[in-house]
């Protein structure tokens, strides 16, 4: 008995036609990419481990980087507003990560030409932390980072 | 079905400002219930902005962001009575998609 078509794909066929489009220029890696939800990226516990899954090297620390109307101190964790805008030119994703979330990724913003580099939502943070603004423009990586204290913690409950 | 958004496009100078609020748990998984067991993570994986067919942002998230998500950015162009698509997607795999004029 051949495979069926179901059981081809759980095999990974799919992954395998995703990996000849891409090789024949039909699918760009970053679009074929964009599509797939990054979950090693978002599941790592550490910094270092999201920056690794991110594939971004050591970032470079940078004053061009700004949080915009974020508050140094979070009276509830459950809700913490974060603004991040990047004065670096070409800037093509801002990434937020919380150092002592149980993730370290929080969220991953494609910025295409035309949309300010500029995002603002509001996160939950677990407890005081160091929260990391990563900017990705013109293929490098670029951080800068703010801590803010938190009262009340945003998860277990 | 998911509630609807709440999406508020405006025009501001030569760019268009776009604030949503989605409605949406966004379950960390870690928390646990009256019984001590985990309620299973379940939040917004991925969002995605459209005008005029073309992707004015895209982002994925993790179960970090605070529930009934809130999102703003500007991106250039943009003119009155013209729609803005927000969509998401979670994971679970459900979707919902809204619009709403550029006012």
């Amino acid at each position: 008995m051949g495979t069926t078509r179901r059981e081809w794909l759980k095999s990974g066929g799919g992954v395998t036609l995703l990996t000849l489009l891409a090789a024949a220029g039909w699918l760009k890696p970053d679009e074929a990419l964009a599509q797939a939800w990054n979950k090693a990226a978002f599941e790592a516990k550490t910094m270092d481990e999201a920056l690794k899954a991110l594939g971004t090297g050591a970032p470079t620390a940078s004053k061009d980087i700004t949080f915009v109307s974020t508050p140094d101190i979070a009276e509830n964790g459950a809700v913490v507003p974060i603004g991040i805008a990047s004065a670096i030119p070409k800037t093509e994703a801002i990434a937020i990560l919380i150092e002592k979330n149980p993730s370290t990724l929080t969220a991953n913003f494609d910025i295409p030409p035309g949309t300010d580099p500029a995002i603002s939502t509001r996160v939950k943070m677990a407890q005081t932390s160091n929260v990391y603004a990563l900017v990705k423009a013109d293929g490098k990586y670029y951080v800068a980072s703010k801590e803010i204290k938190v009262t009340l913690g945003g998860c277990g409950g | 079905m998911p509630d609807p958004m709440k999406i508020r496009a405006t025009v501001v100078g030569d760019s268009t400002e776009v604030k949503v609020i989605m409605s949406h748990e966004m379950e960390t998984g870690q928390r646990k219930d009256a019984q001590g067991k985990v309620v299973p993570a379940w939040f917004i994986q991925s969002v995605t902005a459209t005008y005029g067919g073309k992707t004015v942002l895209s982002a994925q998230w993790g179960p970090a962001i605070a529930k009934n998500p809130f999102l703003a950015f500007r991106f250039k162009g943009g003119a009155k009575g013209e729609k803005v698509q927000i969509a998401w997607v979670d994971s679970r795999g459900e979707k919902r998609s809204d619009e709403a004029a550029i006012g």
